[in-house]
């Protein structure tokens, strides 16, 4: 459903994502893991085609995120990290304005809206103004907007942040309860989050990705945040030692000059 | 087509439920009814003179069209200047800001027809400053006997002209996230477009006149007398297709960075 092909992407020279490479299959829940800084939403923006990768490519659903934007981006629900909310306009208009962006044919606005504004618990705010609305609403409208055209597949970066633990709680059964047929990307560093709601884990340090492992077939006994410190300190580790080799390698020859 | 339609329709409503919308079109009515009142007051006050001295050559020279509208509509450009900038500034900018241009990019809506989304939108809101601006020749119109098609010829270029502003402050706003940065180098554009061929004089044949043909005034000025003539027409529209060429340029390059 989804490929993602060794992605890489610089910013002048830094790379923020070197060789990214995963799959989610259809009705998975994937969750993206990696502390701060680790490129996940520099991935989610190529993912979704919000920016073209400096190299790597991207299928969704067999469409090409390049080649093929207009329909790929068709199949994508999309939640950036901050809900991208028009904060003049009324919740309900919003929606409906995104729905007739994603393309819901005109007939099925009324209906699509409705339908998530029920999904997402929006009805006691539907009529409220944007930019009124509290962080918790705001992530849920912009939960909404992302489901609005029922796409096969949704990409959310970090769609808990910032929130109490009770919307947590909600947005994370919501998330689950929307999965069945789709496939689901979320970015996220919190752990928990992952062993609750992800059939699939990918852990990504530094830019690189360090694990790709379905849940299930970790190993038993020991917690997903042991998994995560040890894959993130391995990639450390193997840094530290490289850097070591290289400093050898420079004194090697500097010794075998003149 | 759709798509366009709907950005254009949602920008349109976002003037009008921000204060933007009022503000401008108070400023631009005000500012246009003292210059109407202060044109119409001294060419009443001219009249009068060469009545009393008896002038009738100067009495006959005397029009409305030379004497009010024509002056009116160049102050009234010279206010779109200004004001424009105001009106175009959030276009791209306030999107960038706020993070919604994630959103714009990403749903399945080509570049070009957001561009043409927000430039219509704008544009239809510079002529609803236009077509109110209307009502002052509507006044001579009832009370006067002022020349209608050469009126008519002179807001036509009005409209040209503030359709030109509004394509130029499209282009600024996809530059950059800051509205201020963007009214400023829209503002600075536009005056640069109408004083350009200040040195024409001194610049020889040929640069001279290619300054004398960049100038808006200069075009916008002969409408005035009442010339429709085809070659402002193109000056008007390649205007227009540079600018909002270039803006889309801006906005599918934002991609890269």
């Amino acid at each position: 459903m989804i490929e993602v092909k060794n992605l890489t992407k610089f910013y002048g020279s830094f790379a923020a994502i070197t060789d990214v490479s995963f799959k989610a299959e259809r009705g998975e829940v994937l969750g993206f893991l990696g502390p701060n800084g680790a490129g996940k939403t520099t991935t989610m923006r190529i993912v979704t085609g919000f920016m073209p990768a400096s190299s790597g490519t991207v299928l969704i659903d067999g469409f090409d995120i390049a080649e093929q934007s207009l329909e790929a981006r068709r199949r994508i629900g999309y939640l950036p990290e901050a809900p991208p909310l028009y904060n003049e306009m009324r919740v309900d208009g919003y929606l409906r304005y995104v729905a007739k962006l994603r393309g819901v044919a005109r007939q099925d606005i009324e209906p699509a809206t409705e339908r998530v504004v029920e999904v997402c618990g929006l009805a006691d705010v539907q009529h409220r103004i944007c930019g009124q609305l509290s962080k918790g609403y705001r992530q849920r409208v912009g939960l909404a907007q992302a489901l609005i055209h029922e796409p096969p597949v949704l990409v959310l970066d970090e769609p808990t942040i910032g929130l109490d633990p009770r919307q947590i709680h909600e947005i994370r059964s919501l998330i689950r309860k929307l999965a069945g047929e789709r496939t689901v990307v979320l970015s996220t560093h919190i752990l928990p989050e992952v062993s609750q709601i992800c059939d699939k884990v990918v852990i990504i340090n530094e830019g690189r990705v360090v694990l790709e492992e379905q849940l299930k077939a970790l190993p038993a006994g020991r917690s997903l945040e042991e998994i995560f410190l040890e894959a993130i300190a391995r990639e450390h580790a193997e840094s530290r030692v490289s850097s070591a080799e290289e400093m050898l390698e420079e004194v090697g020859a500097g010794r075998s000059g003149p | 087509m759709r798509n366009t339609l709907s950005i254009a329709g949602k920008e349109l409503e976002a003037y009008f439920v921000q204060p933007i919308a009022y503000v401008v079109l108070t400023v631009f009515l005000l500012l246009g009814g003292w210059f109407f009142f202060t044109l119409l007051r001294r060419f009443a006050l001219l009249s009068q003179i060469y009545a009393a001295m008896q002038n009738l050559s100067a009495l006959q020279r005397l029009n409305l069209n030379t004497a009010v509208v024509s002056p009116l509509l160049q102050n009234l450009a010279i206010v779109l200047v200004l004001l424009v900038p105001a009106i175009t500034m959030r276009s791209f900018a306030e999107e960038k800001r706020t993070g919604t241009f994630e959103l714009l990019l990403t749903v399945p809506v080509r570049t070009g027809e957001i561009v043409a989304g927000k430039f219509i939108a704008a544009a239809v809101f510079a002529l609803i400053m236009i077509a109110l601006a209307g009502l002052f020749p509507l006044v001579l119109l009832i009370f006067g006997n002022p020349e209608l098609p050469v009126i008519l010829a002179g807001y036509l270029g009005l409209a040209a002209l503030a359709v030109c502003f509004v394509a130029i402050g499209l282009f600024t706003s996809s530059l950059t996230q800051n509205q201020i940065i963007a009214a400023i180098s829209c503002l600075g554009a536009l005056l640069l477009l109408y004083i350009i061929s200040w040195p024409a004089e001194v610049g020889g044949v040929a640069f001279g006149g290619l300054l004398r043909y960049l100038s808006l005034p200069e075009h916008f000025g002969r409408m005035l007398t009442g010339v429709i003539d085809t070659r402002d027409i193109v000056y008007f529209l390649s205007v227009i297709l540079v600018a909002l060429f270039l803006t889309q340029r801006a906005v599918e390059s934002s991609r890269w960075r």
